[in-house]
């Protein structure tokens, strides 16, 4: 108990660092669960992917530490651009592949989370097995610092030296804490405002609301479709580049937890929700925090499911309750 | 088993629905029908037939099935434990209708209790542990469902995904259940050694009989694995006896009427709630039942054996196979333990193309590889709707 009070600013900064981490990710689940009812499991694999955009943009310039600024920000700009280009272009790819002939044939939802799993299972396995895939084309001593020793952990190496801005508490609150909350808060922002103010928004929403009646009213289903993947998808790459610079660290399994923590952020603020996302995200991210503060860090993952659990029995909706389609103009 | 005697070809929505039927390049309706006309003596020797041979699979060692990487006793006995999961997890999903993601956690418990009151805390004999470890699970999936079942649909998805993590991650972090080390002598099925079974040797197209290697009759060692492997088998043979009985029976109507529709199952008097945990808890008894069998077996276990990625192979498993048909889930269950064990040879690429399979079969065999029968009749009188609408045919 004590631990929690005497870190308790420390705890909270980085549940909410983590929080934000969540919340983006699970953006991906709430747009694609509001338009088409369907968990879409492999969407951490999306996240992944974009993780290793980012590092290998990083590699690619080799940017020296202590690096002038503007250097710094440029690379950091490239990366974002990378991961969420990967990112985005893996959820389109993810809709073509997974879900659009499923939903063509009206399957049953289950199938498609089957169809999805599937995607997951492959695209994780092929970054873990990227060395061979690149062998197969004579590439793997060119593209060696991508390629090479693909099961492993993947450092990244934040080109931003991490320096405290100001103190609280007895916790240095770093520049890198600040740019991944902030971020995080105004991409929600702007996410919020694009599908409450676009005409591809309003399409979601048509779409979330009563997909027949959009279509009859003339929303193009297919075309809000791959817009909800791409708009999940990009969030995820831009969460992926915030974790680097935080976390430092991606596999290619490393998909996995996090994509079940950023769906249960996702459920835990109520599923179809965009605000209900971060919100979800920074419950969890400080509830994980605080609670591994009080019962031990082993307990951490346990705390977050307990909490999802109690929450559902008690407010079977999430927090904020289901509606991207209700989500007022 | 009237499905013959009707002629469903008289009208034109069932007539297209044999066009979608037997794509894989067979007619299933003209098997059954030809099974179905046998004399009631010649399905039986065909039947047994069918046991018998499923019992000798060990022993023959048959040249293209058999995996050259791996003791294909021990393989079988890996496919015939997902088989069993299989069948409890279709209660849950493919009969109720609810979709389960931490089936896995059963499993477990089913595995810790043999293992815990076994070896770890206290000596047990190994025929109370079976009982115990199946009362366990089940008095644990009541008391999971009590609470959950109430939440719809795809939250239960991620609320029992939690609780699988949770026993997991317990087991993980408990002393007493032996933490991340895992529990070691877990105790073996009681031997007793009757005879010896020689196996058989191919060479080519000729069987010889090998008497250097030879099976001890009910000998439960660490080094031939077949003995489990029948053993998992006659559980099996129960368990789908009982399936049977269950699915045919009120309850099976219950729970039928509960997936389909709730609330009009709830109007015309069906106690939902209380169908949806019995099914729960069904699905539970064999879940422990097969994780206990699976510990016995292995002799130890620990938290990684039971990772979330099982419980989402038994989900692949049920539903590449067709949820809701029994025959179905074995044939998926099949799938889904065999084909990456008899790969072991590409052993780097197996999960990739596990993948790869698992999204074809998804997105062209959206029913299941053998839907239940339901299914099946659901479609056709689907389709045969949609064309009235489209008044392309007169009713």
């Amino acid at each position: 108990m004590s631990f929690l009070i005497d870190n308790f600013v420390e705890l909270t900064v980085t549940g909410l660092v983590l929080g934000a981490v969540y919340g983006l990710v699970a953006l991906g689940y709430t747009l694609v669960y509001g338009v088409l009812q369907l968990i879409n499991f492999a969407h951490s694999e999306v996240w992944m992917f974009g993780s290793f955009a980012a590092v290998w943009v990083t590699v690619a310039i080799g940017l020296a530490p202590g690096s002038a600024l503007p250097a710094v920000v440029g690379v950091l700009l490239l990366a974002l651009l990378a991961a969420m280009a990967m990112s985005g272009g893996i959820a389109l790819l993810l809709e073509r592949v997974a879900y659009r002939r499923l939903i063509r044939l009206d399957a049953p939802r289950l199938v498609a989370l089957i169809s999805a799993i599937g995607a997951s299972f492959a695209l994780a396995e092929l970054m873990g097995l990227r060395d061979r895939v690149a062998g197969w084309f004579g590439l793997e001593d060119t593209l060696a610092p991508y390629v090479s020793s693909a099961r492993d952990n993947t450092r990244f190496r934040n080109p931003l030296d991490t320096e405290g801005v100001f103190t609280v508490g007895g916790y240095t609150v770093s520049n890198v804490d600040l740019i991944i909350i902030i971020s995080a808060l105004l991409m929600m922002v702007a996410l919020d405002q694009f599908i409450r103010r676009t005409r591809t928004g309003s399409g979601i929403r048509a779409v979330a609301q009563d997909s027949e009646a959009a279509a009859l009213m003339g929303v193009n289903r297919a075309r809000v479709i791959r817009a909800t993947f791409l708009v999940g998808g990009v969030m995820a790459g831009a969460a992926a580049l915030l974790y680097l610079m935080r976390f430092g660290v991606t596999r290619w399994n490393a998909g996995f937890l996090l994509g079940v923590k950023a769906f249960t952020a996702a459920v835990l603020g109520g599923i179809g929700n965009v605000r209900g996302a971060l919100l979800g995200g920074f419950i969890l991210g400080l509830a994980e925090n605080y609670g591994s503060a009080l019962v031990g860090s082993q307990w951490r993952d346990v705390v977050a499911f307990l909490l999802l659990v109690v929450i559902l029995l008690f407010r079977p909706t999430g927090l904020l309750g289901e509606s991207l389609g209700r989500a007022r103009a | 088993m009237t499905q013959g005697k009707a002629s469903p070809e008289t009208s034109p929505g069932v007539a297209r629905s044999r066009a979608w039927g037997p794509r894989l390049g067979w007619d299933r309706g003209a098997l059954a029908r030809r099974v179905t006309r046998l004399p009631r003596s010649v399905k039986w020797a065909l039947i047994g037939v069918l046991v018998v041979l499923l019992y000798a699979l060990p022993l023959l060692e048959l040249p293209i099935i058999s995996t050259p990487d791996t003791d294909f006793g021990a393989v079988l006995f890996t496919v015939a434990s997902y088989v069993l999961v299989a069948l409890g997890l279709n209660i849950v999903l493919g009969y109720a209708g609810l979709l389960d993601l931490g089936y896995v956690g059963f499993y477990a418990v089913g595995a810790y209790t043999v293992a815990v009151l076994g070896s770890l805390q206290a000596q047990l004999s190994w025929w109370l542990l079976i009982p115990l470890a199946v009362i366990i699970t089940t008095i644990s999936g009541i008391l999971l469902g009590a609470p959950t079942l109430r939440v719809r649909g795809d939250y239960l998805a991620i609320v029992t995904l939690g609780f699988g993590e949770i026993i997991r991650l317990t087991a993980l972090n408990t002393e007493w259940l032996g933490a991340a080390k895992g529990i070691t002598g877990v105790p073996r099925p009681p031997s007793v050694d009757l005879f010896e079974l020689p196996h058989l040797e191919w060479e080519g197209a000729t069987a010889l009989i090998d008497l250097d290697d030879t099976t001890t009759f009910l000998s439960f060692g660490v080094a031939d694995q077949a003995p489990y492997y029948w053993l998992a088998l006659t559980v099996i043979f129960v368990v789908l006896g009982a399936d049977r009985m269950m699915r045919l029976s009120r309850i099976g109507r219950a729970w039928e009427a509960t997936r389909e529709d709730e609330d009009a199952a709830e109007l015309m008097g069906v106690p939902t709630f209380r169908f949806k945990l019995l099914a729960f808890a069904t699905g539970a008894f064999i879940g422990g039942l097969s994780g206990a069998l699976f510990a016995s077996r292995q002799g130890f276990i620990n938290p990684e054996s039971f990772l979330l990625l099982l419980s989402i192979l038994f989900l692949a498993a049920v539903v590449v196979g067709g949820a809701g048909n029994r025959y179905g889930v074995i044939l998926g269950a099949i799938v889904v333990a065999y084909l990456p064990e008899r790969f072991r040879g590409f052993e780097e690429w197996r999960l990739l193309v596990f993948g790869l399979a698992l999204l074809l079969l998804a997105n062209f065999r959206p029913q299941g590889l053998l839907p239940p029968r339901r299914a099946r009749r659901a479609q056709a009188v689907d389709e045969q709707i949609d064309s009235m609408e489209e008044g392309k045919v007169r009713a």
